[in-house]
């Protein structure tokens, strides 16, 4: 849900990483926090376990300027990956604008992938939302690693509506700019509409 | 079916300020805030230059959501009123019309008591606004009247490029 202030002129969007346990999402976030300035961004918060798995969500928040005299600003959130924080996944996706789907490119985890994607559309559902509808990414990350599936195969299993899909390497950055750029860019699009 | 969107126009917004102003010195609060359950910043008066808003709007949202998780898991609808107590600083949390959040800060120059009466009486008069804004926003005629200044109908692809270059 996009909140739009008048008064303060400024356009909120919510953005949600998505994905099984150790996908790389809370990666994603903090090379996103280490390439922007900090005139863009507000501090990170991640509320996290000590082993540093994601335990409710981490946030950043970013601003990306001005349009139309209005401050763009989108709030990122990860939710924990690991099956049985379900409930907390659930809660982190009230109010999303737009969602980034990480996905683990290692054989090991090409199920825990699938199953994550069925978690999303489920809960989703509860909100009253449908990804078919929605602003969304697709990341394949972990390129770098060795036993991966291979792209077209993940594409043809992960990709069901020609969502934009990106090869990542979240630890060196690589893909994780061009991600985000693509889901803020249709959660704007969608604005447009509105 | 996609999100909707939540707006928030000037004369609203003043209002709800002004309502917040009147909170903070009746119940003799540091800072006042108002929420979104989506963990978005509404409104704030007082002592805010101190805290860091966009977190502290964020944190209060997940714990709230958390804590409506809690409730429902005990069969409760929803536990109307937080309160965390500090050594110092205490924080008084509570659901405005449902959908907002009103987080009051204060120290011992306040008590406990005193921010619960106040804040019973201000959540009515900022119900009244949000029903208002509900109202309003459920009206086509005002919302056309008011999208004709919208300045998102004419976003250029450009416009969006222009947020990403670096
Ligand atoms: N080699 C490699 N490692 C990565 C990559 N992305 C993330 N990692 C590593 O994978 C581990 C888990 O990454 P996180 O970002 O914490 O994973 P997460 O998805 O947030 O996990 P949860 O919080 O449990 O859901 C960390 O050790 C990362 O350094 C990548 O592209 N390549
Ligand atoms: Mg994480």
């Amino acid at each position: 849900m996009t909140f739009i202030n008048y008064a303060s002129k400024e356009i909120n969007c919510k953005i949600v990483y998505y994905g099984p346990g150790l996908c790389g999402k809370t990666t994603n976030l903090q090379y996103i926090y280490n390439k922007t300035s900090p005139d863009a961004r507000g501090k990170m918060i991640s509320l996290a376990t000590e082993t540093d798995r994601t335990l409710f969500f981490d946030f950043l928040p970013l601003d990306l300027g001005t349009i139309r005299g209005f401050t763009t600003r989108f709030h990122l959130y990860t939710v924990p990956g690991q099956v049985f924080y379900d409930a907390s996944r659930k809660l982190i996706l009230k109010g999303v604008d737009g969602v980034v789907f990480v996905a683990d490119s290692q054989e090991a985890r090409a199920e825990a992938n699938v199953e994550s994607i069925r978690n999303l559309g489920a809960n989703l559902a509860e909100h009253g939302l449908d990804l078919a509808t929605m602003p969304y990414a697709l990341q394949f990350n972990k390129r770098d690693l060795p036993s991966l599936v291979g792209v077209d195969e993940m594409y043809r299993v992960l990709n069901f509506k020609r969502e934009p899909t990106f090869e990542a390497i979240a630890t060196s950055g690589e893909g994780v700019f061009d991600t985000l750029k693509s889901v803020a860019k249709q959660i704007l699009v969608e604005l447009r509409k509105r | 079916m996609s999100p909707a969107n939540f707006v928030l126009y000037e004369e609203e917004s003043k209002l709800l300020f002004d309502g917040l102003v009147r909170l903070r010195q009746d119940a003799n609060a540091r800072a006042v805030f108002l929420v979104d359950k989506n963990g978005q910043q509404i409104a704030n008066a007082g002592d805010v230059s101190q805290f860091d808003i966009t977190s502290l709007a964020s944190l209060t949202a997940g714990n709230v959501a958390a804590t409506d998780g809690l409730a429902k898991l005990i069969g409760e609808r929803e536990f109307s009123v937080l309160f965390h107590e500090g050594e110092r600083e205490h924080i008084h949390i509570s659901i405005v019309a449902k959908r907002a959040i009103l987080v009051v800060i204060f120290d011992d120059r306040s008590s406990l008591g005193l921010v619960r009466l106040r804040v019973k009486r201000a959540n009515l008069e900022l119900e009244r606004i949000f029903e208002k804004m509900l109202q309003q926003s459920g009206s086509s005629a005002v919302a056309e009247e008011r999208s004709q200044d919208s300045p998102f109908a004419e976003i250029t692809d450009e416009d969006i490029d222009a947020l990403f270059r670096d």
